[in-house]
């Protein structure tokens, strides 16, 4: 009998010795590290992490794990969703809710109602805000709720069998409805303002630095968590059938995979992990409105993971901290121009990049950058 | 009258006077057609002549307007879908190669061979001693072994072509229908493949769809010729080739 020894993805190591390292590295960084360099050493120490460096980095990790889950469609499975925002931004007015309760009579009006509502001259929170003043319900609401839109979406689109810029267009058009639908007052929402003003979470006020630290290292820890979680996935078999279906859907069926359950299984974990992402960004921002579901904040997602590197994990979560590394500089340099360079940065990260920052490093020095006339590609 | 017949007079898929036209075009007219058990058979015939219309009948991708298409003595594939027809043993290679090019040879068999294919398994289970030596064995029969590890992407276009055809033998097909299998082939490759299609005739009933005669005669018992949507003529190839009218529509020149 021949011998067959098993690739490594099968010995189903979720990482090598090195890999479980830099993991420990960051997890102590951000659980024990910053949270010193934050609260104990005095300001002015060079060892001192600022406030601001702590709100910067928390809204980042939440980027990245809006990356992060629009590596697992994107980069495993193929499937480009140019609407992930509406995922981001649901999970953020979902726990929004909450904190807009925690509000209590502290708003302008100092009534029962958030000031919006009172100022729309409504008597009693719509039904959908029932049990928002529970922090359970309004996290789960938050996971779950996009995860449900996602479900019913993704259900129908793959069931029509539909793909590639297709499915894409259908996301972006998706974002923008739902964009729409919450920019109208009567919605329920907050309209064009959305919900600000936050005061409190858990009864402990938001704008302490004590609650700051907290809120980042719950971001970064489910940064970490999810990264795990998604590297359980992609080493299984489920994510080299995700692969294959990004390769060759058909023969996958031949095989006799049922694919649209693959495929709806990693698009609805994908949005459960951007309504966390959203939830943990809102009370660190102070702030979600529409604009998170506008079509061009769900395009930035999708330039983050390219960026980085598709198909990689650590590739999106370095383009995520890269592209808003480099918006935040720019932004505060020459604001005019950050959209022309975020375009020009995807033009030439696709052409002589294609497998992104994470891919110019893992290349050997003589193949990192590669010109399309001279690229050698497999035959899809 | 052949020696194939002798090995068993089982009927592996049998087609009677089936009809398909294509908005006025006739692609088959009145083709009939049965394969034995374990049979190798090669089809031939000019360009338009309805061999890929046939094989789209018997794997279900189209509908024929009239006639019989039985698989084995009960299934009426007419009245199946792909997947049924799939799942009820018919194997189809296309004449372009299919690989999963960024995963290796190994993990392509893997996807293929039998197993719980639910997303639940795919997750949590993992691969069992049973699959790896099915595998295994999957490695030697296409002679990839050696090139387990390594990704599908990288092999030649010949390997590819044996890489799928492991693949569809990893789901114990009863019948292969094999497209063009030797197009590009080079002229060893080609050889390696009448070996390997010789090997595993008696073991599963085989259509293959070709134009090179070197490789019908190398590999052939019996010869199909198709023209104009209908059997034109049966037998050895010898024979085939002697016929008059086989000469005058595609091999005369």
């Amino acid at each position: 009998m021949l011998h067959v020894a098993p690739s490594p993805p099968l010995a189903r190591c979720l990482y090598e010795k090195r890999g479980w390292a830099l993991f420990a590295l960051a997890a102590l960084v951000i659980l024990v590290v910053a949270p010193l360099a934050n609260l104990v050493t005095p300001e002015g120490s060079f060892l001192h992490l600022s406030d601001a460096s702590v709100a910067l980095l928390g809204k980042l990790f939440c980027y990245a794990m809006l990356a992060l889950a629009m590596d697992l469609v994107w980069g495993y499975a193929g499937i480009l969703s140019l609407g992930h925002g509406v995922f981001f931004a649901l999970g953020g007015y979902a726990f929004g809710m909450y904190l807009m309760r925690q509000i209590g009579h502290d708003g302008s009006y100092h009534a029962d109602l958030p000031d919006f509502m009172v100022f729309l001259d409504w008597n009693s929170f719509p039904w959908f805000w029932a049990y928002t003043d529970h922090f359970c319900y309004a996290l789960a609401l938050a996971i779950l709720a996009p995860a449900a839109l996602a479900c019913a979406f993704g259900f129908f689109a793959f069931r029509s069998r539909i793909k590639g810029v297709y499915f894409s267009i259908i996301t972006q058009a998706l974002t923008y409805a739902m964009m729409l639908l919450f920019f109208r007052n009567e919605t329920g929402f907050g309209g064009n303002n959305g919900f600000t003003d936050f005061k409190r979470i858990l009864d402990y006020p938001l704008a302490t630095p004590q609650t700051r630290i907290i809120l980042f290292m719950l971001s970064g820890g489910s940064l970490l968590l999810l990264l795990l979680a998604s590297r359980f996935i992609v080493t299984s078999k489920f994510g080299r059938v995700l692969t294959a279906i990004r390769e060759a859907e058909s023969r996958v069926m031949f095989c006799g995979y049922d694919t649209l359950s693959y495929k709806l299984a990693i698009w609805t974990f994908s949005a459960a992990i951007c309504g966390l992402a959203g939830a943990l960004y809102v009370p660190q921002v102070g702030i979600i409105n529409p604009s998170e579901m506008s079509p061009a904040a769900s395009i930035e997602i999708a330039i983050w993971t390219a960026v980085g590197g598709r198909g990689t994990l650590i590739g999106p979560l370095v383009g995520a901290f890269v592209v808003n590394g480099a918006k935040s500089l720019f932004t505060a340099a020459i604001p005019e121009y950050w959209l022309f360079f975020l375009g020009l940065l995807f033009v030439l990260v696709t052409l002589l990049l294609p497998k992104g920052v994470i891919g110019f490093f893992d290349a050997p020095p003589s193949a990192r950058i590669s010109l399309p006339f001279t690229r050698k590609e497999p035959a899809s | 009258m052949i020696e194939a017949t002798e090995i068993s007079s089982a009927v592996a898929l049998y087609l009677d006077d089936v009809q398909v036209a294509f908005d006025g075009f006739r692609a088959l007219r009145g083709l009939s057609l049965s394969i034995d058990v374990g049979e190798l058979r090669c089809v031939i015939g000019p360009n338009g002549a309805g061999k890929t219309t046939m094989m789209d009948v018997i794997t279900g991708k189209t509908r024929p307007d009239a006639g019989l298409v039985y698989f084995g003595r009960s299934l009426d594939l007419t009245r199946m879908s792909e997947p049924q027809i799939a799942a009820a043993g018919i194997g189809r290679k296309f004449q372009k190669p299919t690989v999963f090019e960024h995963l290796t040879v190994f993990e392509n068999l893997e996807l293929a061979v039998k197993a719980d294919k639910s997303v639940r398994a795919s997750l949590f289970r993992r691969i069992s001693g049973e699959q790896i030596d099915r595998i295994g064995e999957l490695l030697e029969t296409v002679e990839l072994a050696d090139k387990a590890q390594d990704r599908a992407g990288l092999l030649s276009h010949g390997q590819k072509q044996w890489l799928e055809i492991g693949m569809l033998l990893a789901q114990r097909p009863l019948l292969l229908l094999l497209d063009e299998p030797v197009a590009g082939m080079t002229d060893h490759e080609t050889k390696r493949t009448a070996e390997l299609l010789e090997s595993l005739a008696g073991q599963h009933s085989i259509m293959v769809v070709e134009h090179d005669m070197e490789f019908v005669g190398a590999i052939a018992r019996k010869v199909t010729v198709l023209h104009e949507g209908a059997v034109l003529a049966e037998g050895r190839l010898s024979d085939v080739q002697s016929d008059e009218r086989v000469i005058e529509v595609y091999l005369g020149r």
